[in-house]
């Protein structure tokens, strides 16, 4: 068993993270600029950030992922990383020719305290950005918070950077996504076109990292929210941010900056967070909620009605980001399941006091967790003390599922051993259909693997 | 096709072969260009992947979470034993940390690890903030190697100070330390340590029967399947067999310098290079003939099957083109050789870390035409494959999507390889592969090739 050293007893650990269930801000931002049409990530740091940072996502996706690096040396970390970025800025336009450079710090040009802002704007002043080509920033050091928040940090940059209010508003709303999959995304605009209301999505991530086979490598795929969109979020009537802790911050930035009001929600996960961003969507654009949803709706109660049996009272732990975990642990409330474990790698008072509100409410007696040392370690052990029949996380969670010998379902990110999470949707009421189908598939398939001839039943 | 642009100032690093031609040296050892998409890692990532699969030592990762994150078991080093590699520490450094600095984390950290893990030695890696904000690791470790009483051993590998090679040096010097305080005792004077062999897939066992097949006593391997005990009596062999040009020479000159133990370089990739490495060896106890007909034996024995299991892809395979991009050179010579074994020819090949020497014969090595570049980008290699029509490209994780979306074949000879290439079983698996690949159905609805609805 791999993690056969993991002990029954916890103990309060002195700053050391085993197994983390959390990486570092710069890949956030990374994705986040991935679904900006024409845009290409650059890492302002070390050139191995940028390597990983390409590599993970490409496991993740199964996609050629660009991105750019500024290489720094040793001579660059001793005297500012600013000839580094401004050269790579130059280089950049000139041979792989984006309309946007979205640049993201790091631990490295954090600490050396390189200021993103003054050298972007040096390179506008001495000319090296040509005429109608963007280069946004974000500060993304890697010591604070997790990819989460870099991802936060890119979002709001990409809102404050490009919308303006021209005073004359626009009919049409801005939905901030949370980081979710591409194939959320499509859904999100899907749905939104359902309710006939007119969004602006972003970051939207879909046709860039799900995207055809053509015979050609494309390095600006047609996907990503487009520079008049973003330019136009500035006059939107209002914003829905999908997330309180990846999507949020930008809402809040775009009110200051463009006084476009905004409601924040839970990403659209399971029945209940679906039901509130339809009803949000619905009532802000003064729209009825269209026949083809509710029926939508409709089928995925009727399931959860007819197979409410297998799930009842079934154990799970849990682990991943904010902002999925606290709509996916009320869905498993909703199937009337039971959340034993739940751990989060991304610290912050507002999701912690968040989940212990659903919590309290629902089930108090769940072990959770977040920021320093939430650990897959500490998840383990929790594990060992109170079973549960049922893990849901990343593709990281396989090595717990198999010494504990629990069914395993892949959910948040990195998923680096399966497909899938690009192309189907866990928002909305038919992410809904697709979670309970699996949760079903895997606690089944279990009760089939275990019972004795005698109880093995053709009818579940 | 549409013209793509070269970089400016990457002309030097790319290079297309012609008959008759003096061309100039290819320039490599050079850190990346500002702001070009390359594949290449850092310091750390070179440091980690060499010392990674020593299986019984805590390799404890002094940063922020990300460098600890993604090195986290991505690599498929085998062990036969203890799998303490396969978990990930970090001191997960916060903000407070890069102010007041981390060393006291670290020094706790380590003492809960070594007490809950009982390892046989722990390496602590330092990444770039722990370079600038000038943590000493080397007292903390010193301090904890007394408390403990078990080696624990500093790799400098901040990721901004040099190349991935760089890592490679600083991850031997770490190696270095261990070597030379176990016991020589006992071992063969026909005996070898064999380095730069990182068990992916297993590979380091099918090489170590091999030499055992021969009665050669293999007393180390470096890293794959590691074991600390092993690391630590390595200097009691007769001969260095040194794989994979760029991580482990450094180590091997090291150990001839302090310990007089000479090297040879080898590769166990394909028919021509894995006999070749065996006979090497062989030659070098002459004093025993029977090494030497031993060796023969296993050549005979193991090409007797696997040649005739080639013919058919090389039926299918001749007159396909293949492109290489992977991480050292000395890979991409063999990597010729076997393509060239069942019929394919090669026309684009570049490594992200080559030397001088690698790539002057390289050049010797590859037909008229070839283009032969460093530390390579998606860009130039998708503009070379098309323009020389490829229908195969070898690479790493980075480069396999790329391939798809041009609708050629991939074969992933890096990290992420799941059966094992070295050997004579090896060369058979990876025609397997490149075949299956190449040949696949999946090809005819890839509009390259013509399939669009």
């Amino acid at each position: 068993m791999l993690l056969r050293h993991t002990s029954k007893e916890v103990k309060e650990r002195e700053g050391l993270t085993i197994n983390p269930a959390k990486t570092c801000q710069p890949i956030g931002a990374m994705y986040a600029a991935l679904g900006i049409h024409g845009c290409l990530p650059h890492s302002h740091g070390s050139q191995g950030c940028c390597s990983y940072h390409r590599s993970t996502l490409t496991r993740h996706y199964k996609e050629p992922v660009m991105a750019a690096t500024s290489s720094f040396t040793e001579g660059a970390s001793v005297f500012g990383g600013q000839a580094n970025l401004l050269a790579a800025i130059e280089t950049i336009f000139s041979v792989y020719e984006p309309d946007i450079i979205a640049v993201h710090s790091t631990c490295l040009s954090e600490t050396i305290g390189d200021d993103l802002q003054q050298i972007t704007r040096k390179a506008k002043d001495d000319g090296k950005i040509p005429e109608g080509k963007y280069v946004i920033f974000a500060s993304t050091p890697s010591f604070i918070g997790s990819h989460i928040t870099g991802y936060a940090n890119m979002v709001t940059g990409i809102a404050t950077q490009f919308a303006v209010s021209t005073g004359v508003k626009k009919n049409q709303y801005n939905i901030i996504a949370g980081w979710m999959e591409p194939s959320d995304m499509r859904e999100i605009k899907r749905l939104s076109k359902e309710l006939g209301v007119k969004i602006v999505l972003f970051p939207d991530t879909s046709d860039v990292l799900d995207a055809p086979q053509t015979g050609k490598h494309v390095f600006y795929p047609k996907g990503g929210t487009t520079v008049a969109e973003l330019k136009s979020a500035g006059d939107s009537l209002s914003s829905l941010a999908l997330g309180s802790i990846s999507a949020e911050p930008a809402a809040i930035a775009l009110e200051k900056s463009c006084k476009v009001p905004f409601e924040t929600l839970d990403m659209p996960i399971g029945l209940s967070a679906t039901d509130r961003f339809i009803m949000a969507l619905s009532q802000t654009a003064g729209v009825k909620v269209p026949d083809e949803i509710t029926a939508e709706r409709g089928r995925l109660v009727d399931v959860m009605a007819d197979m409410e049996q297998y799930l009842y009272g079934k154990r799970v732990a849990l682990f991943g980001d904010p902002d999925q975990l606290l709509p996916l642990t009320e869905f498993l409330l909703d199937l009337n399941m039971k959340p034993v474990h739940i751990v989060s790698g991304t610290p912050g008072q507002r999701f912690e006091k968040q989940m212990r509100l659903l919590l309290d409410a629902r089930s108090p007696e769940t072990n959770f967790r977040n920021g320093l040392q939430a650990d897959m370690f500490l998840l383990h052990q929790w594990m060992k003390n109170e079973p549960v029949d049922l893990l849901i996380g990343n593709t990281y969670g396989k090595y717990m599922a198999r010494d504990e010998d629990v069914p395993f379902i892949r959910f948040g990110f990195p998923i680096l051993d399966r497909i899938g999470h690009s192309y189907f949707p866990n928002v909305g009421y038919s992410g809904g259909l697709r979670l309970v189908e699996k949760l079903l598939s895997v606690l089944m398939d279990r009760q089939d693997r275990d019972a004795l001839e005698e109880k093995f039943e053709l009818v579940m | 096709m549409e013209q793509i642009t070269i970089l400016e100032g990457r002309q030097k690093q790319i290079f297309e072969k012609k008959n008759g031609v003096s061309q100039p040296d290819i320039a490599c050892d050079t850190s990346s260009l500002s702001g070009s998409v390359s594949q290449r890692a850092c310091v750390f990532c070179g440091s980690r992947v060499v010392l990674y699969p020593i299986a019984d030592a805590i390799h404890v990762v002094h940063g922020p979470i990300g460098c600890a994150a993604y090195t986290w078991d991505i690599r498929g080093a085998v062990s036969s034993g203890p799998e303490l590699h396969r978990l990930s520490f970090s001191t997960d450094l916060q903000e407070m940390d890069v102010i007041y600095g981390g060393e006291k984390k670290l020094y706790h950290s380590l003492i809960e690890l070594i007490g809950q893990y009982k390892p046989k030695a722990a390496f602590i890696y330092s990444t770039c903030i722990v370079g600038l904000i000038g943590d000493d690791i080397d007292a903390v470790c010193k301090k904890v190697a007394k408390e403990s009483g078990i080696p624990v051993l500093p790799v400098h590998s901040e990721g901004f100070k040099g190349t991935k090679k760089d890592g490679y040096k600083a991850a031997c010097h770490a190696l270095m330390k261990l070597i030379g305080t176990g016991s020589t005792d006992d071992i063969s004077k026909y005996s070898i340590n064999i380095l730069g062999e990182f068990n992916l897939a297993g590979e380091a066992w099918i090489i170590r029967k091999y030499y055992e097949k021969m009665g050669i006593e293999v007393v180390a391997t470096l890293t794959g399947d590691g074991r600390i005990d092993a690391v630590r009596r390595a200097h009691g062999a007769t001969l260095n067999v040194v794989q994979c040009s760029g991580s482990m020479t450094w180590l091997a000159k090291e150990m001839e310098e302090k310990y007089g133990i000479p090297y040879i370089r080898v590769s166990y990739f394909g028919i021509e290079d894995m006999s070749k490495s065996l006979y090497d060896v062989a030659k070098y106890f002459p004093d025993r003939p029977e090494i030497m007909e031993a060796a023969k034996q296993v050549v005979s024995d193991e090409v007797k099957t696997l040649y005739p299991s080639l013919q058919k892809f090389k039926k299918a395979l001749t007159g396909k083109k293949a492109a290489i991009y992977v991480g050292g050179a000395f890979k991409t010579f063999s990597l010729i050789k076997a393509l060239r074994s069942i019929g394919m020819s090669v026309v684009l090949a570049g490594s992200q870390t080559g030397n001088k020497d690698d790539y002057a014969r390289l050049k010797e090595m590859c037909d008229e035409g070839t283009v032969i570049v460093d530390d390579s980008n998606p860009v130039e290699l998708s503009k070379f494959i098309l323009e020389k029509e490829a229908d195969l490209l070898i690479g790493g994780v980075k480069e396999r999507p790329i391939a798809f979306k041009l609708g050629i074949g991939f074969c992933d000879h890096n990290h992420e390889r799941k059966i094992p290439l070295a050997g004579f079983i090896g060369m058979y698996n990876f025609a397997l592969e490149v075949y299956q690949s190449v040949m696949s159905p999946v090809w005819q609805f890839a509009p390259r090739k013509g399939g669009t609805l």
